[in-house]
């Protein structure tokens, strides 16, 4: 217990579908935990110390939407609580958890029931600055998005062609995936023929919406072995908020310091010195194409402004140096709200484990998730993975 | 390999701020989490460059009619640049944010943690009580548009048949802690009223009258947590963390024993665990219990083991629960008192404590000697239990 490392010893998932009508929220929260408890072996009334769930109110339709959280994950009159934010950061509070000796079996759940959201465009709206950005009534929030990548090409030099190769790239990857509904075998010239949804990206570029919960079940090193062989170890952790929701205009346009932030912290605590060489491959934020390669560089996987001549030349692809999304991304698997660095998340750790199925890579020894909360925040989330075994 | 950045050691709060607790606050609900992030860091003789973390807590979005309501309040709670998260259990936030923080420090992962909690009630329209429509059961409970203060009303009238305490002895809590808050600057319901005043108030549902309850709130509390090395550095008198405690019972509120809080019986016993406390109502010197209805102080004193369970409000009547009492209960003057954003007014009860145990709590400064202190927040339908316990 305390100063160990973390290991991850189960996960579970249910749903990445574009509408999951025959469950509710609670049933997938409980489908997904009890798979993840049913690999990891732990008994969640026994051995599972804190139960983290991470949701936020609106998106749910219920003010105070953490009371649901105890009962479908097992987390009833045991230590339970929820982080209103992305999956990812509720690992982090499982590092801490797990690091500061208080517990030595942490479960993370997270999900997103999308489909059951009348008024997504409004709830985006109600996550702008009330007195600054909402009377401006932009219409579609993924202007924001937009900006940011009119940005980055202006800074970086590269061209739509570079954003649409992403859409190209990931949902095709995608094709290989069961969990990847928007997965689809497109071309560079459809993706720059079709008609644009947010300038500069069509809508191949934007990821859709999918229905999703994952649970991860972590320990510390002292007991996962006692549970499963199947370790992947969760190196490093690192998180950080660049602006408060909805003040874009205090935003660094083209550019996610947040990511930045949290990758430093991630690799100091993973010991991880030179990112380009150690990384295997990586799960990135891609909810908009231009986020693949702003993600690459912000996480130093890729020298600045140098991203879009790596995918070129064809590194990031499946069977490049430096696999990004080889899962397909959020473009092949949709947003699943909270649950979005979650399902990053739980693909690294497949790939690390050797059981990615169809969509497996030769070479996957050490992983770095990333997620963004998307429009309008900036925070972001990020996490060191890796496993013992020889890939 | 490098892991630990920092040593995991104790860790202790080392400053506390919070606003003035009153309805229509001109300012944003950025603008008074700042104000008592502020008055923490002015108070550990920190300034933002210093901290490495932030919590943030806050109960339902709503309120602030805001979406992602940590990054909302993250401008305004020094969380740019820095690792930022919100942690949430409805009610229960206001003393889960010091828990949370707790392992911030814990760990080794932050130095230095600042803890914020706001709430700003009032803006809701027409009545806070229409957001709370929004926290039942979509398909259950929802169509039969249950209020919040039913509810309540159920678990008082519950615990008034159970331990055969009547409306009267029951309102002296509310006569208490609203005295307790005259002498408390931040306070929005501070009154010297009578058992008598209570039960004329105006009948909300039986037995809860209006003065039983606490009123809607604007305001924003503060911490700075911080690890033992560093908390020596700042200060003489840290106030350490011995203890914390949170749990979650399930959400069917109507199956349960609603005289006694499971919920946070559990939490205490994890906390005192924690603490190396074991007759807490021995042991403690000054507790915080939550108190947004008066008869819920009475109950949270049972559950926090400070009295056996039935016998709280006959210690009340005694006098045992006065400033100058064997066991002083919010001398602050309680949510009842001061009054209830919510999240803020849980983290208000943790400031309280910081500031009895530091003997810096001016003209609320209880007549005992203080060396253990425990405060606890309860949230959601009746079913979040938060606890945290502090020593000098």
């Amino acid at each position: 217990m305390g100063n160990g490392r973390v290991a991850v010893i189960g996960v579970g998932f249910y749903g990445f579908r574009p509408s999951t009508p025959e469950v509710s929220f609670q049933g997938m929260m409980f489908e997904s935990s009890h798979r993840a408890y049913a690999e990891a072996d732990v008994d969640p009334r026994k051995d599972i110390d804190v139960f983290v769930d991470c949701q936020e109110d609106m998106w749910e339709g219920i003010a105070i939407t953490d009371e649901f959280a105890p009962e479908p994950i097992g987390g009833a009159l045991r230590p339970t609580f929820t982080v209103s934010g992305d999956g990812l950061l509720g690992v982090a509070h499982a590092y801490m958890l797990i690091r500061s000796g208080l517990a030595n079996v942490v479960a993370v759940e997270s999900h997103g029931k999308p489909s059951e959201i009348k008024t997504l465009q409004d709830i985006y709206y109600f996550a702008m600055d009330p007195l600054h950005i909402r009377p401006l009534s932009t219409g579609n929030p993924f202007f924001i998005a937009g900006l940011d990548a009119q940005a980055y090409m202006s800074r970086t030099g590269a061209r739509r062609e570079h954003l649409a190769m992403v859409a190209v790239k990931n949902r095709n990857n995608g094709l290989r995936n069961d969990r990847a509904p928007y997965s689809s075998r497109i071309s560079l010239d459809e993706v720059l023929s079709s008609p644009y949804a947010v300038y500069p990206m069509t809508r191949y570029e934007m990821a859709g919406f999918s229905d999703a919960s994952v649970t991860v079940v972590l320990a510390s090193e002292d007991v996962a072995k006692k549970f499963t062989d199947k370790v992947v170890w969760l190196d490093g952790v690192g998180y950080s908020t660049e602006v408060g929701s909805g003040s874009i205009e205090w935003h660094q346009w083209g550019r996610m310091p947040s990511m930045r932030n949290a990758a430093l912290m991630a690799y100091k605590l993973a010991g991880l010195s030179d990112p380009q060489k150690d990384v295997s491959f990586a799960e990135v934020e891609d909810r908009f194409s231009f986020m693949e390669l702003l993600s690459a560089e912000e996480l130093m996987l890729s020298p600045e402004g140098e991203a879009h001549k790596m995918l070129e030349a064809g590194e990031f692809d499946f069977d490049g140096r430096l696999p990004l999304n080889p899962s397909g991304g959020s473009l092949a698997m949709g947003v699943s709200l909270e649950a979005t660095g979650l399902a990053r998340f739980l693909e690294a750790v497949l790939q690390l484990r050797g059981e990615a199925g169809a969509h497996q890579l030769k070479e996957a020894r050490r992983a770095v998730v990333a997620s963004w909360r998307g429009v309008p925040t900036y925070t972001s989330a990020v996490a060191v993975l890796s496993s013992d075994v020889e890939g | 390999m490098v892991s630990n950045l920092f040593v995991k050691d104790r860790v202790a709060i080392v400053g506390a701020g919070i606003t003035t607790f009153m309805r229509r606050a001109l300012e944003t609900p950025r603008e008074l989490a700042w104000e008592a992030a502020r008055q923490a860091l002015d108070q550990a003789g920190l300034t933002l460059r210093d901290i490495d973390c932030v919590v943030i807590g806050s109960a339902p979005d709503t309120f602030d009619g805001v979406h992602m309501k940590g990054e909302y309040l993250a401008d305004g709670s020094g969380a740019l640049n820095k690792p930022m998260t919100r942690v949430y259990v409805g009610g229960g936030t206001g003393v889960f944010v010091p828990v949370s923080a707790w392992w911030h420090a814990a760990s080794g992962l932050c130095r230095t943690v600042l803890a914020v909690a706001e709430e700003k009630m009032s803006p809701a329209h027409p009545h806070p009580q229409y957001v709370f429509r929004y926290i039942w059961d979509p398909i259950i409970h929802r169509p039969l548009e249950p209020n919040l203060i039913w509810i309540f009303a159920m678990e008082m009238r519950r615990y008034m048949a159970k331990c055969g305490a009547k409306k009267e002895d029951i309102a002296l809590v509310s006569v208490k802690n609203k005295r307790n808050a005259l002498d408390n600057p931040a306070a929005q319901v501070a009154a010297n009223i009578t058992v008598d005043d209570v039960l004329k108030s105006e009948l909300l549902v039986w037995p809860v009258n209006e003065l039983d309850i606490s009123p809607v709130t604007d305001g924003a509390a503060a911490l700075v947590i911080t690890n033992e090395n560093t908390a020596r550095q700042v200060t003489d008198s840290p106030v350490w963390i011995d203890g914390i405690g949170f749990t979650l019972d399930n959400q069917h509120w109507e199956n349960r024993e609603l005289a006694f809080p499971r919920y946070l019986n559990y939490a205490a016993r994890m906390a005192y665990r924690m603490a190396g406390i074991e007759r807490p109502w021995k042991e403690i010197d000054v507790a915080e219990p939550y108190d947004p209805f008066d008869y819920k102080e009475l109950h949270h004193i049972e559950g926090l083991m400070l009295a056996r369970p039935c016998e709280a409000w006959k210690l009340l009547k005694e006098g045992y629960f006065e400033r100058d009492g064997e066991l002083p209960t919010s001398p602050s003057g309680g949510l009842l008192g001061v009054g209830n954003p919510i999240a803020a007014a849980g983290l208000m009860k943790v400031a309280e404590l910081f500031w009895q145990l530091r003997y810096e709590a001016g003209k609320r400064q209880v007549k005992k000697p203080v060396h253990k202190a425990v405060a606890n927040a309860w949230g959601d339908l009746m079913q979040a239990g938060t606890v945290i316990v502090l020593s000098n």
